[in-house]
């Protein structure tokens, strides 16, 4: 995970929102696609999705756009894919969740909850001179936050990498632009 | 009906209509192998399980059934992983099973325990590990449904050895048969999209230079006749791939032949100045295309694949077709008829003069014919193609010829005669050297009324001999032609061409082994040729016997190269035509 994210340019990266069928290793023949084309998978998320048949796989590449039709095509071979759609990071909602232990002792512990209150984290356990945070949002805003503790010393820091989903007033409005199935709709 | 998962598994077999399976037993399989004992499944009993699976390979092949092969886990598993990579490459509907050790035994690296599933992952279409007895019908059903379908390829299902073991409570199941699959993720296209034949077809007929490019999609759609009346209709004429020989009669007056690194000079060069190419279920390989940047550059693409990742792997279409060959060519037709009914409705011609692209063909294939010298005089050696040539002469005209690789695969596809489908069978896509004997055995299983002859070279042959015992056992007599050249022969030529004659670890010795005394060890009759003389008498012997399989040892001048040669990397404007053009194009 790229921690100096936010100082650097924004990462030219593809949202895979990739459906599954829910069977045993079926992650493993994903990612070890993407392994044998030579794609590093920037963040990856699964979950099971409302049917418990199927899961969701999003899958956060950091690539030019033409290899990955040829990946994506590839990922379509797989029997237990059942649907790939490719989000536009500007027509999707993009979710992180980001878990941290930063030093707060009693001199700057005041400074650190004051920020957690500005970006609307919480304060999930305290310790003699350390909290910890649990904060939710756009990465982006995991990226100032996380920023803004390094001052104060980060101890252990966990992301779980994005979850997306199309916007739904561009899709209503531009009903094709949002959300592009790349076909295998299931 | 209550059975144990051992019967469920062969019974299962049985409702899918296999009629021949390969394989070899072993601890983890065993208790499958107990109800083969009262099916009707013939089991050929093979020496090394690759041989099981290049005999299924082979069957597939020329049957256009599905190949089966059984075998054991742990190494019976990891020694058939080369058969499932070729059937990969060449897209061979295959189902192999494997035993693995019992469930409770999986991770805890059990005596001959494989994770087979995880090392055959990106060498098969799709792999499963069977968890309960009750899915056993289920899985064998989707693993058929999916070899077949689509884009054929080779399923691997992994059975731990509790599930079918009638001893342990694991393996007991209510019989029943799925009348249909239920995999939501696979379904594959087979119409082509209307617009795009349309499209299809409107480029057909404005073009001037057209070639149709056949691949092994062809085969696999059985789509043979109907590519024969689309070449008919529009009067274009046909190159056929390594994959795709037999697909389009060699006989007929609009086939080109074989383009690539070995193809004949008229088959690159239409390609090469072509203004359309139609591609059809052919993948743009690089043994086809030479330096891709290079390949036919002023020609238009339609491509028809089944496979959508085909579509602008290698080179961008113009017209991208997912389908069936067999639907889309079909559809094709209609298109091209209907835009050929409007044209002469219009007072039009149907079709552009293709008169002066017909003539340099011609001229191109009277100008650079295949050609070798085959000298009768004392010393003069032996020539491959002549060998070839006399088999090909001598042999009923719908013998199958199945092929190793290397040199001897190269001659053979130029220089036999192909005018069936489903009569030549080699391995193109991973090129495994021991392909000819095993896939020769599963052939003439699959097809006991054909003359199945083996064109072999003594490097391959020595790396899967063995089946010829298979073969003497189970009494398939196949014919093996050796062409002993003493050599690596293919890896001899790019040694001579293109390293400097420095010949690294190629020689074999054209007597050890004695492969006349090898082959009647394996109960063949074996037969040594050296002068050309003999060659014809020893090809009319081996085609008389029909109770036992046949080798021939043919030694064959050593120094005999493959042309024409597009050498690697270049482009398939440079084709050499012969040792006189100098040595690779040094």
């Amino acid at each position: 995970m790229a921690s100096t994210a936010a100082a650097e340019a924004p990462p030219r990266h593809h949202i895979l929102s990739v459906l599954v069928e829910n069977k045993a290793g079926v992650l493993a023949r994903v990612s070890s696609l993407f392994a044998r084309r030579g794609f590093n998978i920037y963040s990856l998320a699964v979950a099971p999705t409302d049917d418990e048949r199927f899961s969701r796989i999003t899958i956060v590449v950091d690539v030019e756009s033409s290899p990955l039709e040829q990946v994506t095509k590839q990922l379509f071979k797989l029997i237990n894919v059942v649907k790939i759609s490719e989000l536009d990071p500007a027509d999707a909602v993009e979710r992180e969740l980001m878990i941290l232990t930063v030093k707060a002792e009693p001199g700057t512990r005041g400074q650190v909850i004051e920020l957690v209150d500005v970006f609307q984290g919480r304060i999930v356990d305290v310790g003699h001179d350390e909290l910890t945070v649990e904060l939710a949002g756009p990465p982006s805003k995991l990226d100032d936050f996380e920023d803004l503790m390094r001052a104060y010393g980060i101890s252990a820091l966990q992301r779980t990498g994005r979850v997306a989903l199309p916007k739904l007033e561009r899709q209503a409005r531009r009903s094709t632009s949002g959300l592009r199935a790349l076909g295998k709709v299931g | 009906m209550k059975l144990n998962g051992g019967q469920a598994l062969i019974k299962s077999l049985e409702m899918e209509g296999v009629e021949v399976m390969f394989g070899l037993p072993g601890g983890a399989i065993l208790p499958v192998y107990d109800p083969i004992i009262d099916s009707p499944i013939r089991h050929i009993l093979v020496r090394h399980e690759q041989g099981a699976g290049h005999m299924a390979e082979g069957y597939a092949h020329a049957t256009g059934r599905p190949g089966v092969a059984m075998v054991t886990s742990g190494p019976g598993a990891t020694n058939i992983v080369t058969p499932l990579a070729d059937a990969m490459m060449d897209s061979i509907p295959m189902v192999v099973i494997t035993g693995q050790v019992p469930s409770a035994s999986i991770g805890t690296d059990a005596f001959q325990e494989c994770d087979i599933i995880g090392v055959t992952r990106s060498v098969t279409k799709h792999n499963e590990l069977i968890t309960s007895a009750q899915d056993i019908p289920r899985v064998i059903h989707e693993a058929f449904h999916i070899a077949t379908t689509g884009r054929p390829g080779p399923v691997l299902v992994d059975i731990p050895k509790d599930i079918v073991d009638p001893n342990n409570p694991n393996s007991a199941m209510d019989w029943y048969w799925p009348d249909s699959v239920d995999l939501p993720g696979y379904k594959p296209t087979v119409k082509g999209h209307p617009r795009m034949i349309r499209e299809a077809a409107k480029l057909i007929a404005e073009a001037k230079r057209p070639v149709i490019y056949a691949g092994g999609g062809i085969l696999k759609a059985r789509a043979a006749a109907a590519l024969r009346e689309l070449a008919e209709l529009t009067g274009i004429s046909v190159v056929t791939t390594l994959m795709a020989r037999g697909a389009f009669p060699d006989s007929h007056p609009l086939c080109l032949g074989m383009p690539g690194m070995h193809g004949n000079y008229t088959a690159i060069t239409s390609m090469q100045q072509s203004d359309l190419l139609i591609a059809l279920g052919s993948r743009f390989d690089d043994r086809v295309t030479g330096k891709v940047g290079g390949f036919a550059p002023g020609a238009k693409i339609i491509h028809v694949d089944v496979d959508p990742a085909e579509l602008g792997k290698v080179r961008r279409p113009d017209v991208p077709i997912v389908g069936d060959c067999k639907a889309v060519i079909e559809e094709l037709l209609i298109a091209v008829r209907e835009g050929q009914a409007t044209a002469a409705e219009g007072g039009g011609p149907a079709q552009p003069d293709r008169s002066e692209w017909a003539a340099q063909l011609k001229q191109w294939q009277a100008q650079f014919p295949l050609h070798y010298d085959q000298g009768w005089g004392e010393g003069d050696a032996l020539k491959p193609q002549f060998c070839i040539e006399m088999l090909r002469d001598n042999s009923p005209e719908d013998t199958i010829v199945v092929s190793g690789v290397g040199q001897h695969q190269m001659w053979s596809s130029q220089f036999w005669r192909f005018n069936h489908p489903y009569t030549w069978i080699n391995s193109g896509g991973l090129g495994t050297m021991g392909f000819a004997v095993p896939a020769a055995v599963g052939a003439k299983v699959g097809m006991p009324g054909r003359t199945v002859w083996a064109i072999d070279g003594d490097g391959c042959f020595q790396m899967t001999a063995q089946e010829l015992v298979t073969a003497s056992a189970e009494r398939i007599p196949i014919k093996v032609a050796i062409l002993n050249n003493a050599y690596l022969g293919m890896v001899r030529q790019w040694q001579e061409l293109f390293y400097e004659e420095r010949y690294s670890e190629v020689y074999l010795s054209p007597d050890l082994p004695d492969y006349k005394m090898w082959a009647e060890a394996m109960g063949c009759v074996g037969m040594r040729v050296e002068h050309p003389d003999e060659v014809v008498p020893a090809i009319e012997k081996a085609n008389s016997i029909d109770d036992r399989p046949v080798v021939i040892d043919f030694r064959v001048d050593w120094t005999e190269k493959v042309y024409p040669m597009v050498a690697a990397g270049t482009s398939n404007d440079q084709v050499i035509l012969g040792p006189e053009m100098g040595e690779g194009g040094h």
